[in-house]
């Protein structure tokens, strides 16, 4: 069996910034390696996982997809030693006065966000937050030795370790959309107990916080009949109270709107209710800002489905959640999927 | 005979003692993990050591021959911090800042809660839920909040130390790490005991509340009542570039280029005869140093020169970047030059300095 947290804990020390997600993909790769049939990578990187079904062919498929890219930064200049930067993916530049990184130059150096005085500011800034433009990073080495090492383009990734709250709450940076990596991961491995007549794809995509890339891509190649975007949703807490927020720990979100398939949606929720799985309706009116607001469209079109981890604090190197969801998520999923009926497309309906 | 060679050296013992001190934590008078270590570090070496009324920790290591002066060096304990304040639902508390910490450096960094290190986080609201223009607003420590998981609300309590959560490294150069405001005045001082020069009467001081007003080094001063008195600390370094490109004259000091030697701040006209002595001990024994821009800032000196009769006073500090974050960086080098100057004006201190002609 795969100690899911401690799979969990790896993935998390690991970068894998959007394009870049290779430390990520070697990792799932190697754990997924024993619980799928076959396995390759997408001409962009993301990760194709096929457990096989026992149905007659041609054997319907569904796609797991669960991005593995995290956000970060990218060095845009250097000044006496100091580097510049931007984000990749969405960031917000209160957090990241003082905040621990690691810069990937010809090695990995550690470094700190740093934020310059107001005097040496455009007038005017006060106590207000400092511009993405005007931080630096400072690595603590000498200017030499920094232009020696990085140049324009290098990666920077959160450096904050990931730790343990009571109660298994998992601490880091990029448990988004990393904790939806080890619920597929759970998925695939009840799956394996199992005789389940349809395909499972299981793929990690690439991009998501970027370009949606992977969401766009790997369902072409694949041409699932269903797919489930597996991603973090948001969790109540200090500034995050309405109706787009769920309590941490207390069961996953199943999306309701543009993005979902309300028949695909009934079935999945059916299972949950009848296992007892705690859910929540997710409201997600216009764009759920999952990989499913990309496969959705792909090829002829795809019947979607949005499951949702909560998460505090998203996109700060400091997101929690609860391990419990985690596993709500993969034991739903697999429950699905073990008992879906060869014939369930045809069963799929719109309208009652 | 040189006293270059009995200068105290910085080596690994040093740097090991400067990183337990800095991932060790202590706000106000509440600096017991400080205190043990520096205990434990200084009693052989002392004729005597106590702690006083308001936790400062007092050693006096006696002169080897008579009529000595007697010297007071004082470095703080204290670093800055938080302390809980209330307890809401979920794990959730407020906080009140310890100390001069600008609130722009808060969300979304780790902290330790309590006696016991309990970690959390401060967190903030996810980019995707903001408002409009949101984004231009500062996060106030009234807005935020200590977070340390829903199911950990009971291993926390009003009344509890928050600090930051951050290891230290030696970096390259560079010494990374939190509280370097004022652990390296600290290791310091532990140092110069150790290495104590025969012809003064060392009258150290290890102070609490520095940050919240100069308290400690108050008290430790009138009990001292020394001749003169040294003040180690650590100042900041805005020696950033600019916006535009141009100049940075507003630098304070500079890393890399030596102790920095105060003239005036906020609370502290250093004393003119102490002034020149250092100097004129770095010049020819070949330290560099810096003069630190004389401006805002302050340390235990602004309250040493104005207690009994008043004191001779001089700060002497380490320039870091960073400070009253969670992450500051000096310099070794810078470190160790500031250790080497203040020895050695100790060890060459004549009688006579601050006798008026």
């Amino acid at each position: 069996m795969i100690d899911i947290k401690d799979f969990l804990h790896n993935l998390l020390s690991l970068p894998g910034l959007s394009a870049y997600e290779e430390p990520a993909r070697q990792k799932i790769s190697e754990t997924w390696k024993p619980l799928v049939d076959e396995m390759y990578v997408s001409p962009i990187g993301s990760l194709h996982a096929l457990s096989r079904g026992v149905g007659s062919e041609p054997r319907p498929k569904i796609l797991l997809a669960c991005h593995m890219d995290a956000i970060g930064m990218m060095v845009t200049g250097i000044e006496d030693g100091f580097l510049r930067f931007t984000e990749v993916g969405g960031i917000d530049h209160r957090l990241l006065p003082g905040m621990r990184v690691n810069v990937h130059g010809k090695r990995d150096l550690p470094g700190v966000i740093v934020m310059p005085r107001a005097e040496l500011l455009p007038e005017g800034n006060g106590t207000a937050p400092v511009a993405m433009k005007y931080l630096f990073i400072d690595t603590g080495l000498l200017p030499e030795e920094v232009a020696s090492l990085v140049k324009i383009g290098d990666l920077v990734s959160f450096a904050q370790e990931p730790s343990e709250l009571p109660n298994d709450i998992v601490m880091g940076h990029t448990l988004d959309n990393r904790v939806s990596v080890a619920a597929v991961t759970i998925c695939l491995e009840e799956l394996k107990k199992v005789s389940h007549d349809w395909d499972v794809w299981a793929v990690a995509t690439v991009q998501e916080e970027e370009t949606l890339g992977g969401g766009l891509t790997s369902p072409y190649a694949i041409q699932p009949d269903l797919a489930i975007a597996i991603d973090v949703t948001f969790a109540k807490g200090p500034g995050a109270s309405d109706y787009r927020t769920f309590p941490l720990g207390k069961g996953v979100t199943l999306g309701i709107g543009s993005n979902v398939h309300p028949g695909f949606f009934k079935a999945v929720k059916d299972v949950a209710d009848r296992l007892e799985i705690p859910t929540h309706d997710e409201l997600m009116p216009l764009y759920s800002g999952t990989d499913a607001l990309a496969m959705q469209i792909v090829r002829e079109g795809i019947a979607t489905l949005v499951l949702g981890i909560p998460l505090r604090y998203m996109h700060t190197p400091v997101e929690m959640v609860a391990m419990k969801d985690i596993q709500r998520a993969g034991r739903l999923m697999a429950a699905f999927i073990a008992g879906l009926p060869q014939d369930f497309m045809q069963r799929l309906h719109w309208d009652d | 005979m040189t006293t270059k060679n009995m200068a105290p050296l910085i080596e690994k013992e040093q740097i090991d003692l400067l990183e337990r001190l800095s991932n060790a934590c202590g706000i106000l008078s509440d600096v017991g993990e400080i205190r043990k270590i520096v205990l434990e570090s200084i009693k052989p070496y002392c004729d005597d050591v106590h702690i006083d009324a308001l936790g400062n920790v007092l050693a006096i290591r006696k002169a080897q021959q008579p009529d000595a002066l007697r010297v007071m060096v004082a470095a703080h304990m204290d670093e800055v911090g938080f302390m809980v304040v209330e307890k809401e639902e979920g794990g959730l508390f407020r906080m009140v800042a310890v100390g001069g910490i600008d609130s722009r450096y808060l969300p979304g960094k780790p902290v330790l809660a309590g006696k016991e290190h309990v970690p959390g986080v401060i967190g903030a609201k996810p980019i995707h839920l903001m408002k409009k223009d949101e984004m231009n607003n500062t996060m106030e420590l009234e807005d935020l909040r200590l977070d340390v998981g829903p199911d950990g609300g009971d291993k926390v309590k009003p009344g509890d130390p928050v600090y930051f959560a951050t290891k230290f490294q030696q970096v390259g150069p560079s010494l990374m790490g939190k509280a370097l405001d004022d652990r390296l005045g600290v290791v310091s001082l532990i140092s110069l005991i150790q290495h104590a020069p025969a012809n003064i009467e060392l009258l150290a001081a290890f102070t609490v509340q520095e940050e919240i007003g100069l308290r400690g080094a108050r008290v430790a001063a009138y009990a001292f009542n020394p001749d003169l008195a040294i003040v180690m600390d650590s100042t900041p370094s805005h020696d950033l570039p600019t916006w535009d490109g141009s100049e940075n004259i507003y630098y304070n000091t500079k890393l890399d280029a030596g102790p920095a030697i105060y003239v005036a701040d906020t609370g502290t006209l250093s004393d003119p005869r102490l002034l020149q002595r250092l100097f004129k001990i770095a010049s020819e024994n070949e330290i560099p140093y810096q003069i630190r821009q004389p401006g805002k800032g302050g340390t235990d000196a602004g309250s040493i020169h104005r207690q009994r009769a008043g004191i001779p006073s001089v700060s002497i500090s380490v320039p870091g970047r960073y400070a009253h974050s969670p992450v500051m960086i000096s310099r070794f080098n810078d470190w160790k030059n500031t250790l080497t100057l203040v020895h050695t004006a100790l060890a060459e201190m004549p009688k006579n300095l601050l006798q008026r002609n």
